[in-house]
């Protein structure tokens, strides 16, 4: 780390033991800091009281805005290389926990093996907010109606997570532990997440209901992925909600259901049924808890439909 | 830089240039990022405003301890309801003007209570935000919180909390001896109600019930206050009439009006909602006590949370009819929320309802609630579009029940000149028939529809408003034209006053610069609102610019000796009757003004009267997605009688707007409060305004009717538009789907409950 | 309080300021480069009046702080016009009326530029959602989404063929 910048935290440090925080607050603004490499992030975490990590700040700023406290220590990850990458790597799809959104649909081989995913990291906000939204700030806002959680569910994506202890790998779908809140450890954060690249006959989708057609936040997400045999008959199927419980909701039901059977109305008609029963949602601003249930299963339906679709039409 | 831009010439027949569509003047200034907004001053030494917020809805205040923030380094200023004189009642406004002073000094500064979540109750300047944020922290409220009440009908109930102790219902006979949350009583009552219902073959009467909405003007209220050592204070700020804000900043700071001068900057959208003051008096008394400029913008939050927004309402309504479709007797009762402080526009509703119909029997009661909301504020057509939510969408039913095309009953009941309207006066010239043939002329009228798919139309009516205007216009030494006017130009105006100035002047729309003055420069004008700039600014404008006609014919009459009778005002240039003389332009009267008796200048100042009412009639086909509830405008097309448009392209973006507005109110805009009455949704994300990927291209067709009262027969054109789009939604959704919606928002929510519970 | 010193290129020309380390690159243009042409209708990413492009994307500059600068170019509505008078979009707003109160027109002029910048020919649906994070409440976008559809088509015949 920078003597300049420890000397500051440092400073920010010896403050901090003393006044009450609300005063403290007023005397010392925020302070930015901007690490280039993954040592030098866990080192400024490491020795800074309430430092917060932050990407595209999408849902940082205006949590301020709205009378959240501020850290001491702003620590923009974006200038680490590896944080804003997007790579094909082996078999595997890397893609930085800091990276813009919008990236993700400029890279054609992305969009053709994983579009569910390039939808929904794509359903995050105008396209301003997508030049900054990335996958790992929607993961670790930790929102139950975040867009692209359902879609790297289904996609059995890896979290890369950086700390003290060094280097650890997670199953996306263990990040959040519920509203807000994840399992990173204090001083960890976020590197990449990574995703196998799909085999043949397989696709996925990702489909949200909003009352507007841009500029809202989920009442319900649907993600779902499958692969299908020859006869068009699924051999896997991985369905996953948002928005509709603390975190998300997998329904392995519709595993049972659909494994070994094509998309007939009455299977999907079941698995609508299995949907909406997993669901446990609230009712809020944005939604009902009937209303959250009952379009949790058709979204989950529109979404297999799609994501048959376009694995029948990518062929072995 | 100059503008590159053609004007296209469709002028109307008989006018050179009113009709045509110039580049609007500001225009260059506001692409370019030049033009300043509210926000847009910052002057040296300015301290930086903010305003402390009540948390609860309805509360009493205590105590205030500030002396905390008075000592916080930084803090220069701090302020409470006690820095503030204590207002009765009295004064009348007119139009969308009205006020009372007792509640709008108790609105802009809390005294005793709180009466809303957001309700100020103390100020500060201080050297920086970051500071004047913390001073608000640090000040210190004791409250005792009371119960609360939003809902109308629980307002109404006998143990309801009280707002005010001494709110005495008004219009009800006997005088209650009891204060209640019903501020007044306002009736329609004329023909035989009873006689009407008996000689009806078809009687719909539904409950509808409608959410508080906000403007949602972009612009955040935003002023800089400046009180130098004479005690004169300077405010620059958006609003929508900057001599009402001189008149309510004064008023409430206890000075006479010319002590305060308000200079107009750029206005970010209003709507009605920069009809009053929040901030303004607040940021020139801490001037005042710091001695040095202040600036107060308010957030997005504080916007939703004190500002706006119109009523949320509960509207009975019934309406009986012929088999061949003659509206014989209608009946109901609406009860508006106020908000905090007495005042909704619920007899607006009741009048403008049934407007466009001609209706004998006719029997509807007003009630204005106060609720712990914020005071409502006017909203483009105040109080009509919930009413005629109402009322179009039960004409629709009358419609379907009668088997009669919705637009044939619409003209077999047309009101039109010399019917008596339901709201009293007989109707001069009116083009509402007009306007419903244009849409069944239309050929989205007869576009085919496919499955979920479905059509609905509505129409809906406007007083529009006149009232005091002034104008200045000089001649320049170039012989071009400045046209000083009091109105705030939201959308345009500055080009339709050119127009009208060119076409009297008869120089070029290029040669005319419209200035919108501050209140020091030009003479006092009542507020942009009620559809009036236009039509009475605009007779200020032709009646200054006459007068600088009769001047300019006497000067050239002046040179050439002769009577001035002999000189004729041609294409902007002086000619002798006998046409032996080279004409003289404004160029060379202008030249030779100092001795023809000095500069070429002339005022005018009207009091207008008879703007012409404004109809609108408007068809709407929706898709409705059965199994998610979401409602999708397909098309729009909507027909307003302008009287006469004296630029179209703005008289088009004023229906359009007014449609926006009318289909975010339709499907998804509401104020959401928790059990608390704290707002949930103060952010353009869950206060859902429509995006431009919501809506279709909003096709227009222009009536013109001539207004009577306007030498152009300008009608004005700034509300109508949305006061029928709730209903032309709501009828296509029943088209779509055979449910009839009867509450706004029509949300998905909504639409997919009605749908389950119609066994969908 | 100590202010951080930021170098960045904005509107084509070198740049510096001072700005305090939690503030956003939306007030240090407005209250400290003095650029008035960004605009607050917001400030948490909801209304699109403060567009600017930041490093060739567009941004709503609320929701970056001013440190994240450095190094940066911004492009603001003060740098659309050239030499050469207007930009296509500024003169079709201006012909076809897609302002009214005008607050909106930065973010809009910004967000069109962006979108043809990168998409030259773009279908009306497009643009609606190109906009979408852009707020108007004046106009009913038609005017708007008119305005961007011509000049693409006025910047189309003005490009060379090829
Ligand atoms: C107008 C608007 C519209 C929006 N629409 C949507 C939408 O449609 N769908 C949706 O899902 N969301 C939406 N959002 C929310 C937000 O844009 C997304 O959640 C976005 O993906 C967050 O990414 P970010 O990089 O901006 O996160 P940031 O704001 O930078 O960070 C968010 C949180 O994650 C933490 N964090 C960030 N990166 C890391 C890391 N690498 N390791 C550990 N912790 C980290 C931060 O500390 C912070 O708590 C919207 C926001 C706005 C303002
Ligand atoms: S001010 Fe930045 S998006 Fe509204
Ligand atoms: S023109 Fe007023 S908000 Fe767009």
């Amino acid at each position: 780390m920078p003597a300049t910048l420890r000397a500051v935290l440092r400073g920010l440090e010896s403050a901090l033991s003393s006044p009450p925080e609300e005063e403290l607050r007023v005397r010392f603004a925020m302070r930015y800091v901007a690490p280039t490499s993954i040592e030098e992030a866990v080192s400024v975490l490491d020795g800074a009281v309430a430092a917060q990590v932050y990407a595209g700040a999408t849902d940082f700023i205006p949590q301020l805005r709205m009378g959240r406290p501020e850290p001491g220590v702003a620590v923009d990850l974006k200038r680490i290389d590896r944080l804003t990458d997007l790579r094909r790597e082996g078999n595997t799809w890397v893609i930085g926990a800091a990276t813009p959104s919008a990236r993700l649909a400029e890279e054609d081989d992305l969009v053709a093996e994983l579009p569910g995913l390039v939808e929904a990291a794509g359903l995050i906000g105008s396209d301003q907010i997508q030049s900054r939204a990335s996958l790992g700030g929607n993961l670790c806002n930790a929102s139950p109606a975040a867009d692209s959680v359902p879609a790297m569910v289904v996609n059995d994506g890896r979290a890369v997570i950086a700390g003290p202890g060094g280097m650890r790998t997670i199953p996306v779908a263990s990040v959040v532990t519920g509203p807000g809140t994840t399992s990173l450890a204090s001083g960890e954060f976020l590197v990449e997440l990574v995703f196998d690249r799909p085999p043949p006959q397989t696709a996925d989708a990702y489909l949200r209901f909003i009352p507007r057609t841009e500029m809202d936040i989920a009442v319900v997400g649907a993600g779902a992925r499958l692969t299908l045999d020859e006869a068009g008959r699924c051999q896997e199927v991985s369905v996953a909600l948002g928005a509709v419980a603390p975190t998300v909701v997998m329904v392995p039901a519709a595993e049972d259901i659909l494994v070994g059977h094509t998309l007939t109305d009455d299977a999907l008609k079941r698995v609508a049924a299995e949907a909406s029963a997993v669901c446990n949602p609230i009712d809020d601003k944005r939604g009902t808890k009937a209303y959250r249930r009952q379009v949790a299963g058709v979204l989950a339906v529109r979404a297999l439909k799609l994501a048959a679709d376009r694995a029948a039409r990518t062929g072995s | 830089m100059t503008v590159t831009a053609t004007p296209t010439t469709d002028s109307q027949p008989g006018y050179k240039w009113v009709g045509t569509r110039p580049v609007r003047h500001d225009g260059l200034d506001k692409v370019t990022g030049r033009a300043r907004y509210g926000a847009d001053l910052n002057l040296p030494g300015m301290l930086i405003g903010a305003v402390l917020r009540s948390p609860h809805a309805h509360a009493r205040i205590l105590s205030i301890d500030t002396s905390a923030a008075q000592a916080m380094e930084g803090v220069k200023a701090v302020v409470t309801g006690a820095d503030f004189p204590m207002l009765e009642s009295g004064g009348e406004g007119s139009g969308e003007e009205y006020y009372d002073p007792r509640d709008l000094c108790r609105n802009v500064m809390a005294r005793d209570k709180v009466l809303y979540e957001g309700h100020a109750l103390a100020a500060v300047a201080a050297t920086s935000r970051r500071e004047a944020l913390a001073a608000l922290a640090a000040i210190e409220v004791d409250y005792d919180v009371l119960p609360h009440v939003l809902d109308v009908s629980e307002a109404m109930a006998p143990d309801a909390p009280i707002l005010h102790d001494d709110l005495i219902t008004e219009g009800v006979d006997p005088i209650p001896d009891e204060p209640s949350n019903v501020a007044s009583r306002y009736v329609i009552d004329r023909g035989d109600i009873e006689k009407g219902f008996a000689e009806a073959d078809v009687i719909v009467e539904r409950e509808f019930v409608t959410q508080p909405v906000h403007q949602g003007y972009i612009e955040p209220h935003a002023v800089v206050a400046d009180v130098g050592e004479d005690g004169k204070a300077t405010v620059f700020c958006s609003s929508q009439g900057h001599f009402m804000v001189r008149s309510h900043t004064a008023e409430l700071l206890g000075w006479e009006p010319s002590r305060v001068k308000v200079i107009p900057a750029e206005i970010g959208g209003g709507f009605g909602g920069k009809t009053t003051v929040y901030v303004e008096p607040v940021a020139a008394r801490l001037s005042q006590k710091a001695g040095r400029p202040v600036k107060i913008v308010m957030t997005r939050d504080e916007v939703f949370r004190a500002t706006g927004p119109t009523s949320g309402s509960k509207i009975r309504l019934k309406v009986g009819a012929t088999r061949d479709g003659r509206l014989t007797a209608v009946e109901g009762s609406m009860a508006y929320q106020a908000g905090a402080f007495k005042g909704s526009p619920v007899s607006l509703g009741c009048m403008c309802a049934f407007a466009p119909y001609a209706i004998e029997n006719v029997l509807l009661e007003g009630l204005d609630v106060v609720v712990n909301m914020p005071k409502v504020a006017a909203y483009r057509a105040p109080g009509a579009p919930m009413a005629s939510f109402a009322s179009e969408t039960l004409l629709d039913e009358v419609a379907e029940q009668l088997g009669i095309d919705p637009l044939e009953l619409r003209l077999r009941n047309a009101a039109e000149e010399g019917v008596r309207s339901v709201y009293g006066p007989v109707y001069k010239r009116i083009g509402f028939k007009e306007t419903v043939e244009a849409v069944r002329d239309h050929p989205q009228y007869s576009t085919e529809l496919g499955p979920n798919q479905g059509r609905g139309v509505a129409s809906g009516f406007w007083f529009n408003f006149g009232g005091s205007s002034s104008a200045t216009v000089h001649i320049n030494e170039d012989g071009s034209a400045s046209v000083l006017t009091g109105s705030p130009d939201i959308g345009g105006s500055r080009a339709s006053m050119a127009l009208m100035a060119a076409e009297e002047l008869g120089i070029d729309v290029y040669d005319i610069t419209p200035i919108v003055s501050d209140t020091e420069s030009v003479g006092y004008t009542e507020v942009t609102g009620g559809s009036r700039v236009t039509h009475a600014t605009g007779m200020a404008v032709i009646d200054a610019c006459r007068k600088v006609v009769t001047d300019l014919r006497a000067r050239a009459a002046k040179v050439w000796d002769v009577d001035v009778e002999e000189v004729e005002w041609v294409d902007g240039r002086a000619q002798h009757v006998s046409g032996d003389r080279a004409p003289m332009t404004t160029r060379d009267l202008a030249a030779g003004a100092a001795g023809t008796g000095g500069p070429i200048t002339a005022s005018a100042a009207v009091n207008a009267r008879g703007a012409g009412v404004a109809f609108s009639t408007q068809v709407c086909d929706v898709e409705v997605d059965p199994e998610t509830g979401a409602v999708t405008i397909l098309r729009y097309m909507t027909a307003q009688d302008a009287g006469r448009a004296i630029h179209p392209s703005y008289v088009e973006g004023q229906m359009q707007g007014g449609v926006a507005q009318g289909i975010g109110w339709a499907l998804n805009e509401e104020y959401i409060f928790d059990t608390g009455g704290t707002m949930e949704n103060p952010g353009f994300l869950d206060y859902r305004m429509p995006v431009a990927s919501d809506l279709p291209m909003i096709d227009t067709v222009i009536v013109e009717v001539p207004n009577p009262g306007h030498p152009y027969g300008v009608r004005g054109v700034g509300e109508v538009g949305i006061v029928p789009p709730m209903a032309a939604v709501a009828n296509a959704i029943h088209d779509a789907t055979g449910l009839r919606m009867s509450e706004l928002p029509m949300s998905p929510v909504k639409v997919l409950e009605a749908i389950g519970a119609n066994g969908g | 309080m100590s202010r951080t010193h930021v170098t960045c290129t904005i509107n084509g020309d070198p740049a510096e300021f001072l700005c305090e380390e939690d503030q956003t690159l939306l007030d240090t243009l407005r209250d400290v480069v003095g650029l008035m042409g960004v605009k607050e209708g917001c400030a948490t990413g909801d209304c699109g009046a403060c567009s600017v492009i930041l490093n060739g994307r567009l941004n709503c500059s609320c929701l970056v702080f001013a440190p994240e600068a450095e190094g940066a170019t911004i492009e603001t509505v003060e740098g659309m016009a050239g030499p050469d008078g207007l930009h296509p979009l500024q003169e079709t707003f201006l012909e076809g009326a897609a302002l009214q109160c005008g607050i909106c027109t930065p973010g809009f002029l910004v967000a069109g530029k962006a979108l043809l910048d990168r998409n030259p020919d773009p279908t009306e649906e497009e643009v609606r959602y190109a906009v979408a994070g852009n707020l108007c409440r004046c106009t009913g976008y038609d005017k708007i989404v008119r305005s961007i559809l011509d000049a693409a088509d006025r910047m189309g015949e003005a490009a060379p063929a090829s």
